[in-house]
């Protein structure tokens, strides 16, 4: 056990001695992966970062809803369509009784810039700093950036003084150019919760801060958590009544959990949009036995895949009526979400057929589908459901469901794009549907850097045109506006086809209240223990 | 004695190095490693320097014979996810996985031998044949489903007994024990045991065989002729003389015990080198991977040469062969 010595441990020990008329309320909670590194800039992943939104905070954070509120700043306003004005929160502390200031703000956007960090994306959203005093700040973008606020809740500050004592002045980095970087192993941040020890893949405690600066609902003093890797496991611990919570629950195992006493399901549906992508640029598809001639590069085919998929009897087979069925790239929980585009597609194979026929494939044709078997909810069981459908209307579906180190190996850029019929699922990292336009939908541009998670290179001038809009125009009615003129394009060229938004999925003791956002993150904020 | 030690380590080497070779040409098929160690939003620039700064892009003579200068070191490079040394981490887990199998062994040794005595000396008896039904389930059900029941009948029906996990343990400079613990020897329990069952079994069925055929030499009978009593003749003459093959099984075991508790620790989540072996596949962590498989290599030469020496120490013939 890595314990803490020193400061923080005789700090968090004084906070417990201040509020010991509060009885201790531990919540031990597991998740199926680990917390690889406490430092906040070392990777961009989103259990990672949810649970780090605990111990360090950003200038804004989120609600309940995944709303942005204000956090380190109490205000900020739009100077210029590139400047914006932040008032810092007074009075605020670091855990190890540090002071926040406006020095702290730039020195952690640096870091989140330095080499190592991987979130560089996000830094780079913002060109400079300046300090007007220790509580204002003017932050400048690069160009006009509407959704500045929605980066800031996971671009954690740090303190500067900590950093520069323990030398930990860059981002961790994955390849130990800086052996034993301090802040992987240690972490001195603002938020209601401290590190009190953290072994990797093992266990990692953390304690209340009772000097936190906000109220907040929970009881909680102490947080323990568990990785658990496998599932049956992380069902039996709850269930034996030894953890409060557990994440994720196979969708098999609800029924186990409704039956067994003290402990509930816990389902909503996650802002991860689940969707089939195809190769719709090469002049051939690498994985078919159509030669000289790409099908998915005509509109009736793809619009006849998507009337062949039988969404409901997805969402009712594969997914135990867990999922929402969805007819749009993002979901609802996104920014620019349009709701009457999230309609799906029509099941109709009789159509997909005179589709198919009219397309000039009368009898179908066969393609390899890539399929990840470890990544997504049920991912390979959507696969095989998808080909067994496709196979009504003529098309043989040949799947591949692999892993996802190989999966992603092979689909992805450095596997130069390997595939023809894909499944991948997306949850906009900064929340806002211009990240799903810019990533998935604008045609592949490598230079730009721009639609390179569009695996299959769909692409549209008209919706480029508005993306570039989108991504500097300001006002919100306006800009909404085109978000929903590119999505109603992309729908009406099939360009993808949305399956669905997958289900998160906890099993929680009825001993404790918890709020499930969207992206699965879990904020210790909103934990009651009763 | 010695030049026969000499000549083993220079064995295992070689050994390590086999495994470390076959390891390596493996690794390209496990998959891409960059893609769990940054996030979605990274750039393909960012990607492609990160692999050249792992170098994996080099030819794979060169990241092999990298691999091998800096292990000679005992330097086995820094995990890819965790960003810490592997020789650490490695560190913090070996007492973990090192506990189990030594209590598994134990179980292993001390049910089995002696189960294996009485079954042979009461082949026809009621309990014999009880013992050897269920032996045919400690051979025949996988470790998981073994390691699933136990959880919920003593876990989650009865809750006697932790599901998952090590308990509480105390650290003695790197060495982290749970025997000191009552949660500690709680939770050793339910995995040891799902650890040991295959192997106390074997060693149940293996001394039983050995013995059956020993009490029916003719040095056996000599000695009942002699006068000798039923005790003497059993535990001194017989027993002694099935114990040579029982030591090689063993020894070889309890290499398999260290290198199989993978499945055991993933299902009680106990915090060992398996698991963390496990959980680096599933991230391609490479330096992890490496290390893991060359040290198992490392024990194994070690168990076999222990049992090498054990058999000077058993069988008298040996001695008398080395003398001339």
């Amino acid at each position: 056990m890595k314990l803490r010595t020193g400061l923080l441990v005789a700090v968090a020990a004084a906070a417990i001695a201040v509020a010991a008329p509060v009885k201790a309320e531990i919540f031990k909670f597991a998740f199926q992966g680990d917390l690889s590194s406490l430092d906040p800039h070392s990777l961009n992943e989103s259990f990672l970062l949810g649970t780090l939104g605990n111990v360090y905070e950003g200038l804004a954070l989120y609600d309940k809803d995944m709303s942005v509120i204000p956090g380190l700043a109490e205000s900020w306003k739009l100077l210029t369509p590139t400047t914006w004005e932040f008032k810092l929160r007074k009075g605020v502390k670091f855990h190890e009784g540090q002071d926040f200031t406006a020095d702290d703000v730039i020195f952690s956007w640096q870091r989140a810039a330095s080499e190592g960090s991987d979130q560089k994306v996000r830094a780079a959203g913002i060109k400079n700093i300046t300090k007007v005093d220790d509580f204002t700040i003017v932050v400048e973008t690069p160009a006009p950036n509407p959704i500045l606020i929605q980066d800031l809740p996971v671009l954690f500050i740090m303190d500067k003084e900590w950093s520069e004592e323990h030398g930990t002045t860059n981002a961790t980095s994955a390849t130990g150019e800086d052996k034993g970087n301090y802040a992987n192993l240690h972490a001195n941040g603002t938020g209601p919760f401290m590190v009190k020890s953290h072994q990797a893949d093992v266990k990692t405690i953390m304690l209340r801060n009772e000097h936190y600066w906000k109220d907040i609902p929970s009881n909680v003093t102490e947080v323990e958590f568990t990785p658990i890797k496998e599932a049956p496991t992380r069902v039996a611990a709850l269930i034996s009544g030894e953890l409060d919570l557990v994440y994720p629950v196979p969708v098999q195992d609800w029924e186990r959990l409704d039956a067994a006493k003290g402990v509930k399901a816990l389902a909503g549906p996650e802002a991860r949009t689940i969707f089939l992508g195809m190769d719709q640029s090469r002049d051939e598809l690498l994985y078919s036995n159509i030669k000289g001639k790409n099908p998915f590069k005509d509109q009736r085919v793809r619009a006849a895949f998507a009337h062949a998929i039988n969404l409901e009897a997805i969402k009712e087979k594969v997914m135990r009526g867990a999922a929402t069925p969805t007819g749009e790239m993002v979901a609802p929980q996104i920014n620019g979400f349009v709701p009457e585009l999230n309609t799906p597609y029509a099941y109709d194979p009789e159509m997909s057929k005179k589709l198919l026929a009219e397309a000039g494939y009368p009898d179908g044709f066969e393609v390899t589908m890539d399929c990840p078997n470890n990544r997504y909810v049920n991912d390979e069981k959507i696969c095989q459901a998808v080909t067994s459908m496709l196979a009504k209307v003529g098309v043989k579906v040949d799947l591949l469901a692999q892993p996802k180190s190989k999966y992603f190996g092979k689909v992805l850029e450095t596997g130069g794009f390997d595939t023809s019929f894909y499944l991948l699922g997306w949850t906009p990292s900064t929340m806002d549907a211009e990240n799903a336009l810019s990533s998935l939908i604008v045609c592949r541009n490598k230079e730009e850097k721009r639609g390179l998670f569009n695996l299959g290179n769909y692409c549209n001038p008209k919706v480029d045109e508005l993306t570039a809009a989108i991504g500097s125009e300001t006002d919100q009615a306006k800009r909404n506006a085109m978000i929903r003129e590119a999505f109603q394009i992309v729908k009406d060229d099939v360009g993808y086809l949305p399956v669905h938004q997958q289900p998160l999925s906890w099993g929680v003791s009825d001993r404790v209240t918890v709020n499930q956002r969207a992206d699965n993150g879990l904020d210790y904020r909103f934990v009651v223990v009763k | 004695m010695i030049s026969f030690i000499f000549k083993r380590l220079l064995q295992s080497i070689v050994v390590m190095l086999t495994v470390a070779l076959i390891a390596f040409s493996m690794f390209r098929f496990v998959g891409d490693p960059i893609n769990n160690m940054v996030g979605q939003d990274t750039s393909q620039e960012e990607r492609e320097a990160l692999t050249e700064r792992l170098g994996l892009n080099d030819p794979f003579i060169e990241q092999f014979g990298r691999f091998v200068l800096h292990a000679a070191e005992g330097d086995f490079g820094i995990s890819y996810k965790y960003r810490e040394p592997v020789s650490k981490l490695i560190e913090g887990r070996l007492s973990a996985t090192l506990e189990l199998s030594f209590v598994s062994a134990v179980l292993a040794l001390v049910i089995g031998i002696p189960a294996g005595v009485y079954t042979a000396l009461r082949s026809k008896g009621i309990l014999s044949k009880g013992i050897m039904t269920l032996s045919l389930i400690g051979v025949s059900l996988p470790t998981f489903l073994i390691g699933i029941l136990l959880i919920l009948f003593f876990g989650v029906v009865l809750r006697w007994l932790p599901t998952f996990g090590r308990g509480d343990v105390v650290a003695i400079g790197w060495w982290t024990t749970g025997f000191l613990t009552a949660s500690g020897l709680k939770s050793l329990i339910l995995p040891s045991i799902t650890l040991a069952l295959f192997q106390m079994t074997l060693i149940m069925r293996l001394v039983r065989a050995e013995m059956l055929e020993v009490l029916r030499t003719d040095f056996v009978k000599f000695a009942r002729a002699r006068g000798l009593p039923d005790r003497a003749v059993h535990f001194k003459h017989a027993l002694k003389n099935t114990l040579v093959p029982v030591i090689t099984i063993t020894g070889l075991q309890l290499g398999s015990l260290i290198a199989f508790a993978i499945i055991t620790e993933s299902v009680f989540q106990w915090p060992g080198m398996g698991l963390l072996f496990i959980q680096a596949i599933a991230d391609v962590d490479i330096p992890i991977m490496a290390a893991y498989l060359v040290m198992i290599a490392f024990f194994f030469v070690i168990i076999n040469m222990v049992v090498d020496i054990l058999y000077y120490t058993v069988d008298p013939r040996l001695r008398a062969d080395s003398a001339t």
